[in-house]
């Protein structure tokens, strides 16, 4: 039982997010709520009429014959025993169509309520999010009419408990899809379309968020932590991505820096606060303060950062971030100044 | 149909399927094959040289010329680098265009790949140290296509986006010109 209900959570990121961090069967929030009721009834209903199905076939097969076969089979017509299979079939194609149409109640119903939840959210002042779908990565944006409060950051969508967030989402390449089965359904990313989402998180917690769209070779590796907090925390947290990255203070980390700016590094990803501007990659203004890295593929941790920056095709084979064959002293210092990014 | 046309049908659709058994999907370089960083002085710009005359270093052959996944893959990085800010798509603008038959400093996949690594004069930058020597490899591929300097069939056929050219695939084949220049 436990076993399924973790989903198909991946391994090492569980050891990261703890227990249920990614299962429907664990809502978060009201609009987890609505599904978990019809996926419950949908259960209900299947494993019954299975169950009677194989009783039928079970009885049928086993039903001892009341006759040796004739070797001439005599074919007579038998009004009795007609009528009665005939009352036998009407009876279950009844229940089929009742059962549908509980079904399609059931289902109408629930998309109602999940509509109604949209417009209660939207007169609520949500939290409004952008995200961008990349293979095989998320880039998210919280936008502001001010744009040097706007936030960039990747792989990691944190939200406020118990406020409605709304998602304005699109792709750069290929159809993605967000899919955070605590938090509800899923919504495709599409290129040069917005799709919009509304969720609420009412219990804090770390849940995952997995692309469900098949997307390319990593789509396995495309990740997404959702960090749900309490209001404080959260605007705590916003306050500091606002902030561009510190300066290094010590020698090792100034170092770090040196060989960032000096490298091919800065071709791709921006450190706010450096000349680093490059867009095609994740924003690494706070890198140190992510829970995973590579789309939720690993922990943040030294080692991890350290394998991945030198060679990170055998981590995520097709990955676009090439390899850096960077001397050790070099690498130290990197990782020792992007780990201090918090 | 005749028992015999249909023996001759089944016959061909066997072979044929035997046949197909000899497809083998093309490899896609997903790591370059030496971890090694390219180190300065890699690439010659000049015979000119200080001492005696030592023979000059052999270059390694464009290794993505035949692979249509790294020509696609250069076509990415093409656009990521912004290499359209001057070539404008191998049009030209600032830069010069690569979809024709001139160039100033050869169309040798060597040639090129100089040409991105150590720069040249007039503005093009040098991007030694800046990308990484087996992605300048893909570029170099894509830039030879561009030109119809490979192989028809491993060159884009579509853009992702709106097409503002003629697909590299349907450009006329050209032949590599050697350079006059070193």
């Amino acid at each position: 039982m436990r076993a399924w209900r973790h989903g198909t959570a991946f391994p090492i990121a569980l050891v990261a997010v703890g227990q249920h961090a990614q299962s429907a069967l664990d809502p978060a929030g009201p609009q987890g709520d609505r599904f978990i009721g019809l996926w419950w009834l949908s259960l209900a209903i299947s494993v019954a009429v299975f169950v009677l199905v194989v009783i039928a076939l079970l009885v049928a097969a086993l039903r001892r014959r009341h006759e040796p076969v004739a070797v001439e089979p005599v074919v007579a017509p038998e009004p009795a025993g007609e009528r009665s299979l005939g009352r036998v079939v009407n009876a279950a194609v009844a229940v089929t169509v009742v059962l549908l149409f509980v079904w399609l109640v059931a289902s109408v119903r629930t998309g109602r309520a999940y509509t109604s939840l949209r417009a209660a959210g939207s007169a609520r002042a949500p939290v409004e999010v952008t995200i961008t779908g990349h293979q095989w990565w998320w880039e998210i944006e919280y936008p502001d009419t001010n744009p040097s409060l706007r936030v960039t950051t990747a792989n990691e969508l944190h939200v406020p408990v118990g406020r409605p967030v709304v998602l304005k989402m699109t792709s750069t390449d290929v159809i993605h899809s967000f899919w955070a089965p605590n938090l509800g359904g899923k919504r495709d990313l599409i290129p040069g379309h917005v799709t919009t989402m509304w969720f609420q998180a009412d219990t804090p917690g770390v849940y995952r968020a997995q692309c469900a769209e098949f997307c390319g070779y990593q789509h396995a590796h495309m990740a997404l932590m959702v960090v749900a907090e309490p209001a404080g925390r959260f605007r705590a947290w916003l306050a500091a991505q606002r902030q561009p990255a510190a300066p290094p203070t010590d020698s090792l980390r100034a170092r770090g820096e040196r060989v960032f700016l000096g490298a091919d590094c800065t071709l791709c990803h921006s450190i706010a606060g450096t000349p680093a501007g490059g867009r095609q990659g994740p924003d690494l203004t706070h890198v140190g303060s992510r829970l995973t890295l590579a789309a939720g593929t690993l922990p943040n941790t030294r080692r991890n950062l350290a394998g991945w920056i030198v060679d990170p095709q055998s981590t995520k084979p097709g990955s676009l971030m090439p390899q850096n064959p960077l001397g050790s002293e070099d690498l130290q210092a990197l990782i020792s100044y992007l780990e201090g990014l918090r | 149909m005749t028992a015999a046309r249909a023996r001759a049908v089944v016959a061909i659709g066997l072979g044929a399927l035997a046949a197909a058994t000899g497809c083998e999907r093309e490899a896609r370089p997903f790591r370059s094959t030496a971890l090694t960083a390219s180190a300065p002085g890699e690439v010659t710009v000049s015979v000119l040289q200080p001492g005696p005359r030592a023979p000059r270093p052999e270059m390694a052959e464009g290794p993505y010329d035949e692979n249509a996944y790294a020509i696609a893959d250069g076509k990415r990085l093409f656009d990521a680098y912004n290499c359209s800010g001057c070539h404008s798509q191998g049009g030209g603008g600032m830069g010069p265009p690569l979809m024709d038959s001139t160039w100033i400093y050869g169309s040798a996949p060597e040639n090129i790949y100089a040409t991105i690594m150590e720069g040249r004069p007039n503005g093009m930058p040098a991007w030694q140290g800046k990308i990484p020597s087996d992605q300048v490899w893909r570029l170099v591929s894509y830039v030879r296509s561009l030109a119809g300097l490979t192989r028809k069939d491993v060159r884009p056929g579509r853009n992702d986006d709106m097409q503002v050219k003629p697909a590299e695939s349907s450009m006329p084949r050209q032949r590599a010109i050697p350079s006059t220049k070193p």
